[in-house]
């Protein structure tokens, strides 16, 4: 048993933070960056080609912080792989000693630097939730010559994750899918982030209201600033930085911004800590906020 | 319909270059629709290509460029025509050209871009509803494709980039996953949502593609 799945299994109110792999091979920055954060969480999602920006990979990353001691979830897009080397990719994740899996769509190709690729989506993320339970059970998606099952010599076991936007503008499709979800196999979720503690409790009481009954850990996007709430506004779909948390980081003084991320973050979780059973707080490189929003959210 | 768009002149310049007697061959399906290849649209192309130096042996507009006895039955007509020239510039889609090319044993140049399969809108405004894939699963989804309409092909439910109503590849497009949940909840069967839908035989889609009747005729279609 992963030690996430320990955590949320014991009842703990559970912390997971998050990396981002770099464009290139040196690997400085992400393993300070785990580092950095370790003892503060459970675990440290390893995010996969993120916003379809090329980089290093989830599957070495998340290998390395096996290497080093530190409990990964390894993200998986659907973007670009099929089906036989997402199923691959899961069982060579096994082998590295990877246990945590977080089952996402993943961005277009045209939100990132490589417009011109070829999207794959041969699987969607409750496909390739269903893939990861058929490869636990001895088996995988493919026949053999007389169309029966094939057999794997050796099954892997996962602690398998989805996520959720519980502030998008179609939430109840967002619940709809995150059944979807659960039946296919995934055991937690973590959301995308939400700013908004009344909106998440609304979210959740629907949620529970159906009966799903997972661990659901709510996503924090560190705000580093007044800009980037303006941009998620903007930009980002399903995230919502309502208007007096917009004014309060607007009379934040310039030297203050990290400290203010940290409260607005840690309040946040306050908030919302009765609701849920734990909190992914996404750094996006301010890693060593990730220790202080912790600290301060179970102070 | 296959829409499609003539290329740009001085690339198709570029493809004729060395050649001097052309044979212009048009449809008049869909290229005549999407006015890349009907009979205005050569005779535009003859007067632009004539500008440039080069000389038209013929000009012909096939009924459906795709038909391979159509096409070589037309072709006796211009038997002589096609015969001076030193290639065809084929005014139609792909298969269009390629149908001509393989016909005519003449070398085919293409004039046009075939975009995809798809709805007239009005003249000169195309949407892409189906991108045949074989396995159609449109009862699942009240008569809305979500391998097409969804940017990402979803078929269980919506990512979460969908924003007011819009997908997350371009605030121009509709979220076809917005589309299906609207039609479900005003026809009250959100329940269909419920539904797991299992990952598509993509076999049906692994090109090239071919199709024959099992036997001469089936069941139920007069010849
Ligand atoms: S499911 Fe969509 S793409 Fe496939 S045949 Fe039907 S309409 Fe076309
Ligand atoms: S925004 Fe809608 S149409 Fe676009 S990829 Fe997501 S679900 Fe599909």
């Amino acid at each position: 048993m992963s030690k996430l799945e320990q955590s949320l299994a014991a009842g703990h109110f559970t912390f997971t933070g998050e990396v981002g792999p770099p464009k290139g091979v040196d690997l400085h920055h992400v393993m300070e960056g785990a580092a950095v954060m370790k003892d503060k969480v459970v675990a440290i999602n390893v995010t996969d080609i993120q916003t379809a920006v090329m980089r290093l990979g989830s599957l070495a990353v998340s290998a390395k912080l096996v290497e080093a001691g530190v409990e990964p979830v390894f993200q998986m897009v659907c973007r670009d792989r099929n089906r036989l080397a997402l199923q691959s990719d899961l069982l060579n994740a096994y082998v590295l000693g990877i246990r945590n899996v977080l089952a996402i769509t993943g961005d277009h190709v045209v939100k990132g630097d490589h417009r011109d690729a070829k999207p794959v989506y041969d699987l969607d993320s409750v496909q390739l939730l269903k893939a990861a339970t058929i490869l636990e059970s001895g088996s995988d998606m493919g026949k053999d010559f007389k169309g029966r099952p094939n057999k794997l010599e050796g099954a892997p076991k996962f602690f398998k994750g989805c996520v959720v936007t519980p502030c998008s503008d179609m939430v109840e499709a967002q619940i709809l899918k995150l059944e979807k979800k659960v039946a296919a196999g995934a055991q937690f979720c973590q959301t995308q982030a939400v700013y908004d503690a009344a909106a998440f409790e609304k979210f959740m009481n629907e949620v529970r209201r159906r009966n799903i009954q997972i661990p659901i850990m709510v996503g924090i996007v560190v705000l580093k600033g007044l800009g980037m709430a303006k941009y998620m506004n903007e930009n980002v779909p399903g995230v919502v930085v309502p208007e007096p948390l917009m004014k309060e980081l607007s009379e934040t003084p310039k030297d203050q911004t990290k400290k203010k991320a940290v409260e607005v973050s840690a309040r946040l979780i306050k908030q919302m800590k009765p609701m849920c059973q734990g909190a992914h707080i996404m750094p996006l490189g301010w890693d060593d906020t990730v220790g202080q929003i912790v600290d301060a959210a179970s102070a | 319909m296959i829409i499609q768009k003539q290329k740009a002149f001085e690339d198709i310049l570029k493809s004729l270059e060395g050649e001097q007697k052309v044979f212009l061959a048009g449809c008049a399906d869909c290229a005549a629709a999407c006015k890349t290849g009907g009979e205005e649209e050569l005779v535009e192309m003859k007067a632009r290509l004539e500008a440039a130096g080069k000389s038209i042996t013929g000009t012909a507009v096939f009924d459906t460029a795709c038909q391979l006895g159509a096409v070589r039955q037309k072709a006796r007509e211009y038997e002589q025509a096609i015969k001076e020239a030193d290639s065809i510039l084929v005014m139609a889609c792909g298969t269009g050209a390629q149908t001509i090319g393989e016909t005519l044993e003449k070398k085919a140049h293409i004039g046009v871009d075939s975009l995809f399969v798809g709805q007239v809108n009005r003249l000169g405004k195309y949407t892409e509803r189906c991108s045949t894939c074989g396995q159609c699963v449109l009862e699942a989804f009240e008569g809305i494709c979500p391998v097409t309409r969804c940017a990402k092909g979803l078929l269980n439910g919506p990512c979460g980039g969908s924003k007011g109503g819009k997908c997350e590849i371009d605030p121009e497009k509709d979220c076809g996953w917005v589309l299906i949940y609207k039609k479900m909840e005003a026809l009250g069967k959100l329940d269909k949502m419920r539904a797991y839908q299992p990952a598509k035989d993509q076999g049906s889609r692994h090109t090239p593609r071919q199709f024959t009747w099992p036997k001469k005729t089936p069941e139920g279609i007069k010849k």
